[in-house]
């Protein structure tokens, strides 16, 4: 049993599957560097990202499979669930094994472990795209936080990026410490990384846009408004908006 | 800005509109450009649920809730004694701007109380769907209702604004129209209807030739119909939704169970219950026609007209059809597989993709996500042990009843308050 310790990244992750090939280890625990949980009777491995590495081990991916399951096998990973790395490593080796569109058998516990939790990882991304609720800042930039359970940020770009193309906005993972920004001058969305206080940003009244406070007032009437009280069902309310995400809903709190 | 008068005026034309139930979003691919605002993926997005547990994807409101028309099932009928309001063209476009910016919801769901006559009305809705698209530039979905008697020409632009347009069919049927809306001739809804399917299926052929051509109402369009508040089956209203299906090509069809807000010796009584089951079923027997390849009548007809309240359609078809049973999951096609209780769209689709890697258990199903509570009865795996002997369809049904104990039981009949 080997333990190898990887920096979070794909790509880190990538490149401990290329060490399991190149090393021929037979049974191996991989673990991110800041999630990692000490055995002491287990070797320890540090990997080190190496972006070539990553790069033919994922290549590899897309020619044993489909870019679909490669898509896949990048959202599970974002899962950032435990233990999901070496699931899918036993993806990866049932996928090189030679089987034709090995990718498909649902039937198998891997292929299926990933396919689910790639599921839960878009089920998350599709949520953000709905309760993400930006302010607007005295300096015009719309400002949303939010705590995933998963790290959709990067899936949930494109989406944003589309849709507000005029719009100067951040959203900052104030559990995993970075943002995505989008410049509406150069169209381009980056990755930022304030670690001061920028999750208190939308917070500090002084900071919203004068009008910001009448618009919530406006969203919170409308939601109150365009429910029908002898339909009342909290049941069905709480299974489609779980508590945990009321607190990025304007008109939940 | 008067903020407080907005508020009213949003609080009256958000209660007027609220009984319309359909707020989808989905069916249109609009994409940004030029960094315009917005786009339209497709799938439709819900940004909240209000406290019934309905989506809320669009702003619904009416422009203004004075009507002259009289409906009996209405709110804002003429005759009904509540405050009135109207928007002005500015502030609808105002509002939507800005929810939109903050990611509040996916677009515009305007529709109006016909405050004069229909073409003055429908044009005010035009003309909102117009600035938005050419002044805002927004690409984000706005769904516009059809108002009934409007003319072609205005039709004809609503249709190169909006993704979705709607003209409500109200009820199941033309004489219960008479009855509860005199001002509506039947005529008045039909033929809007009949244009726009003409209209969107010729923009459908001309996209097809040319991407350059316009697009008309991409999403389609929908209609909703009140049940329970006239004396139609099951039967009539599925075999009517049927019609509109397969006639006029809808998108949707929504069922609005009567929520007895008014007082009318044509209506039920104020103190009836809205009828949350039937109005599930019915839905739940509108997914098989539309999705799952069920025509109206195997789900309602003459031995049935009406569906049964403690079991989904699909369920109660199987059980009387028997003879179509056990149905082996390893070699069946697709199209009976997705008909079995217990099995929805996506495990058929799996267990099709899956078996082609060796034949599947019941381990590998169940795991797959299907129901093999429900399912059981009614396929054959690769370790199914031989039956002991033919099943009636009545024990079947008990057996899954009492094993179930209806999850929709609790949801769907509350207790009466005591108060």
């Amino acid at each position: 049993m080997t333990m190898l310790i990887y920096d979070g990244s794909f790509a880190g992750w990538l490149t401990t599957v290329f060490e399991v090939y190149e090393r021929k280890l037979p049974t191996v625990h991989i673990m991110a560097a800041d999630r990692e949980t000490p055995d002491a009777f287990a070797a320890r491995m540090q990997v080190i990202t190496d972006e070539a590495k990553a790069a033919r081990v994922w290549n590899g991916i897309l020619r044993h499979s489909s870019p679909d399951t490669g898509e896949m096998i990048w959202r599970a990973f974002l899962s950032e669930l435990a233990g999901v790395e070496d699931t899918l490593l036993v993806m990866v080796r049932y996928l090189f094994s030679g089987i034709a569109d090995a990718g498909k058998n649902y039937g198998h516990p891997a292929v299926l472990e990933t396919t689910q939790t790639a599921r839960k990882v878009w089920r998350e991304k599709h949520r953000m795209e709905a309760f993400v609720r930006f302010r607007r800042l005295g300096d015009g930039l719309f400002y949303a936080g939010v705590e995933p359970d998963h790290n959709v940020l990067p899936l949930i770009a494109p989406h944003f990026k589309g849709r507000y193309a005029d719009q100067q906005w951040l959203i900052y993972d104030l559990k995993r410490k970075y943002g995505i920004y989008h410049d509406h001058a150069t169209g381009e969305v980056r990755e930022v990384n304030i670690d001061t206080g920028e999750g208190q940003r939308s917070n500090d009244e002084t900071l919203l846009d004068p009008s910001e406070p009448a618009y919530q007032e406006l969203w919170k009437a409308y939601f109150r408004h365009t429910a029908i009280p002898e339909r009342k069902n909290l049941k069905l309310h709480l299974r489609h908006v779980p508590r945990r995400y009321w607190k990025y809903l304007v008109e939940k709190r | 800005m008067d903020w407080e008068r907005i508020r009213e005026k949003l609080e009256i034309l958000s209660d007027a509109a609220k009984y319309d139930v359909s707020c989808s979003s989905s069916g249109s691919k609009r994409v940004n450009k030029e960094k315009g605002l917005g786009d339209t993926n497709g799938m439709g997005i819900c940004h909240s649920y209000t406290e019934d547990g309905r989506c809320i994807s669009l702003l619904k409101i009416l422009l203004t809730n004075h009507c002259i028309f009289d409906c009996a099932y209405c709110v804002s009928r003429k005759s009904n004694d509540v405050k009135r309001a109207g928007f002005t063209v500015d502030e609808v476009v105002d509002l939507t701007i800005n929810f939109y910016r903050r990611n509040y919801i996916e677009g515009l769901f305007l529709s109006s109380g016909i405050f004069s006559d229909a073409d003055t009305t429908m044009e005010r809705l035009v003309r909102i769907a117009r600035r938005l698209r050419t002044e805002q530039r927004f690409n984000g979905y706005i769904h516009l209702k059809a108002i009934p008697g409007a003319s072609e020409e205005l039709l004809r632009e609503a249709g190169l604004y909006a993704d979705r347009l709607s003209v409500n069919i109200e009820l199941p049927s033309d004489q219960s129209l008479k009855l509860l809306a005199p001002d509506k001739d039947p005529g008045s809804i039909t033929r809007p209807m009949s244009y726009l399917s003409g209209a969107i299926a010729a923009a459908k052929d001309e996209q097809a030739e040319s991407s350059k051509a316009p697009v008309f109402a991409p999403a389609g369009q929908s209609t909703q119909m009140i049940i329970g508040a006239t004396p139609e089956t099951d039967r009539d209203i599925l075999y009517k939704a049927g019609s509109l299906y397969s006639g006029f090509g809808l998108k949707r069809v929504y069922y609005s169970g009567y929520v007895p807000v008014l007082r009318d010796e044509r209506l039920p009584a104020q103190e009836a219950q809205v009828p949350f089951l039937r109005e599930h079923r019915l839905y739940q027997a509108d997914w098989l026609m539309r999705l799952y390849g069920f025509r109206a009548d195997e789900i309602v007809n003459d031995e049935a007209p009406q569906l049964d309240a403690a079991i989904d359609p699909k369920l109660s078809w199987a059980l009387r059809n028997l003879d179509l049973f056990p149905v082996d999951i390893n070699t069946a096609p697709y199209e009976l597989i997705v008909r079995v209780p217990g099995i929805g769209i996506n495990s058929a689709k799996k267990i099709v993709s899956a078996r082609l890697f060796g034949r599947l258990d019941w381990d590998q199903l169940r795991k797959i996500g299907i129901s093999v509570g429900r399912a059981k009865y009614f396929i054959l795996c690769r370790d199914s042990k031989p039956r002991p002997g033919d099943l009636q369809a009545q024990t079947i049904r008990q057996r899954i009843l009492s094993q179930a104990q209806s999850k929709f039981v609790n949801q769907f009949t509350r207790q009466l308050p005591l108060f």
